[in-house]
């Protein structure tokens, strides 16, 4: 019984999803916008539980005094410090906690860690690319055979592809560069998207009849 | 170790420092350098440029700060455009850090409207954007998917309330809006995979048109859709952003930046030519050598 409810369940909101999708009618939307709902409401559950997970990994890390344990104190502080600056603001000039409203997206303390931590850290690590990629493509770009020399050309002529300084030379390249794009890239591309798609269908169909029980924990 | 092997084998730190050294100048020295616009970019200047004051145009903004370098001038440019056509727009932030981005792009865009400019001959007075009449943010809500489906029923359905807390009702620009039928086209601002939601949920069930703008590397992944017309326009990275500030006339992060990415790319094509001719003489003298 204990699987049964879950493979039962499964293939009468598959099939119901799939079959709502083609019949515009009243009541099949109704119900799928009621379905809608209830997966933010499961949803919910899953961030709670994501927050005490995190919670719980955190303490025990700190607890045990585990390597690097002081990044852990780090992420809770955040963690809290968010929480606290969102429930908290200004309303008719006095500060207090506001649950459920809107007074601490207006805390100026929210704005600034968001302004001058979050996009600082984010900015930076993705900034790093920059030089990683500088130096993977020095070392990955020779052209030891055929494909790796297509590879080659191909970036050479899409980074190329803006530069403005080559005159008319620069023109054959966009010229080319667009082609490489809309041509071999797109029909790769195309080929790969009709792949994963019908994979996709495969592994619905296979989860909806009962198949694929992965998601039940036991494969 | 001759010098083709060393050209070969450099220590990457000085890969480092040259692409260092070359994006502080380029970032020092103000210079512009001009842009040549593709169509995939002209596409969406051209439908946002050809709509009727107060029509609607929703604004996706689907990018954390990590690809804030490549999104927030699209973002700014496509954004002060709309306000300035006198288009309504709405937004909504999918990504959990996107409300932030958002913010402060409304935040930026309101003071530059501010000020009297004068774009592509035509002097746009300056003027200040009232929330809830000439723009609505509704926040971000999970689950991308789910909410991209919920706002072909309703906007109302994923976001009751905007993201101050007004419920939709009472906000005026909001009324008589319902779905995407009452919106002229989607603007996706996306460095993430919510983009493949954006036209397997939104643009493929409900056909609304649907324009990217995406970060350079993901700019490849979606031509097969601008192909099918499924997408009616493209920009992808820095230099999408720069094209789109092109047509509207209006120089900003983007061209600053472009200046900048130019030279970079040009530093890592002498490494990779550095690299390939070490290769090349390398192999020939060993092959020499073998003989």
């Amino acid at each position: 019984m204990r699987r049964q409810i879950p493979l039962a369940l499964v293939f009468i909101f598959g099939v119901f999803m799939i079959f709502q999708y083609f019949v515009p009618h009243e009541s099949s939307e109704w119900i799928y916008e009621f379905l809608l709902d209830w997966i933010y409401i499961i949803g919910i559950f899953a961030l709670a539980l994501g927050i005490w997970s995190l919670i719980r990994v955190s303490v025990a890390k700190i607890k045990a005094r585990k390597a690097d344990w002081e990044y852990p104190v780090i992420t809770l502080a955040g963690l809290f410090l968010m929480i606290l600056f969102g429930f908290t603001g200004y309303r008719d000039g006095s500060l207090g906690f506001h649950f459920m409203t809107a007074e601490g997206l207006s805390n100026p303390m929210f704005r600034n860690f968001f302004d001058y931590i979050m996009i600082p850290i984010q900015s930076t690590m993705f900034a790093l690319l920059a030089f990683f990629i500088a130096s993977a493509a020095y070392r990955a770009f020779r052209a030891r055979n055929i494909l790796a020399s297509l590879l080659l050309v191909a970036a050479l002529v899409v980074m190329l592809r803006f530069n403005p300084y080559l005159g008319p030379v620069g023109t054959i390249i966009a010229d080319t560069a667009s082609w490489l794009l809309n041509v071999p890239n797109l029909a790769a591309k195309r080929a790969i998207i009709i792949g994963i798609g019908l994979g996709m269908v495969a592994t619905a169909l296979k989860i909806i009849l009962g198949i694929e029980r992965g998601y039940m924990g036991k494969g | 170790m001759n010098i083709f092997d060393r050209m070969m084998s450099l220590d990457r730190r000085w890969v480092f420092l040259f692409l260092a050294v070359v994006c502080v100048i380029t970032y020092i020295v103000d210079f512009q350098i001009p842009i040549r616009v593709e169509s995939e970019v002209r596409t969406i200047h051209e439908f946002i440029d050809t709509l009727k004051p107060d029509e609607i145009v929703f604004i996706a903004i689907d990018y954390d700060p990590n690809a804030l370098a490549e999104l927030h001038p699209m973002c700014y440019a496509v954004m002060e455009h709309c306000f300035r056509k006198d288009l309504k727009v709405i937004i909504t932030a999918l990504s959990q850090n996107g409300p932030g981005m958002a913010e402060q792009a409304i935040l930026d865009i309101s003071d530059s409207l501010k000020l009297d400019r004068e774009y592509n001959g035509i002097l746009y007075e300056g003027r200040e954007i009232r929330k809830g009449v000439d723009y609505a943010f509704l926040g971000y809500k999970p689950y991308f998917a789910l909410v991209i489906l919920g706002i072909g029923q309703n906007f109302r359905l994923p976001f009751p309330t905007d993201y101050y807390g007004t419920p939709l009702d009472s906000i005026p620009m909001m009324q008589g809006v319902q779905n995407y039928d009452q919106v002229a086209c989607v603007v996706d601002l996306s460095a993430g995979n919510i983009t493949d939601a954006w036209i397997a949920y939104g643009q493929g069930r409900f056909y609304f048109p649907l324009a990217l703008g995406l970060t350079g590397v993901m700019g490849a992944d979606y031509y097969p859709y601008l192909n099918s017309g499924q997408v009616f326009g493209l920009m992808a990275g820095l230099y999408g952003a720069a094209q789109y500030e092109e047509l509207a006339d209006n120089p900003g992060l983007a061209k600053d930046g472009m200046r900048i990415q130019v030279y970079a790319h040009l530093v890592i094509i002498f490494f990779i030519l550095i690299g390939n001719v070490g290769y090349f003489v390398s192999r020939r003298e060993k092959k020499r050598q073998g003989r």
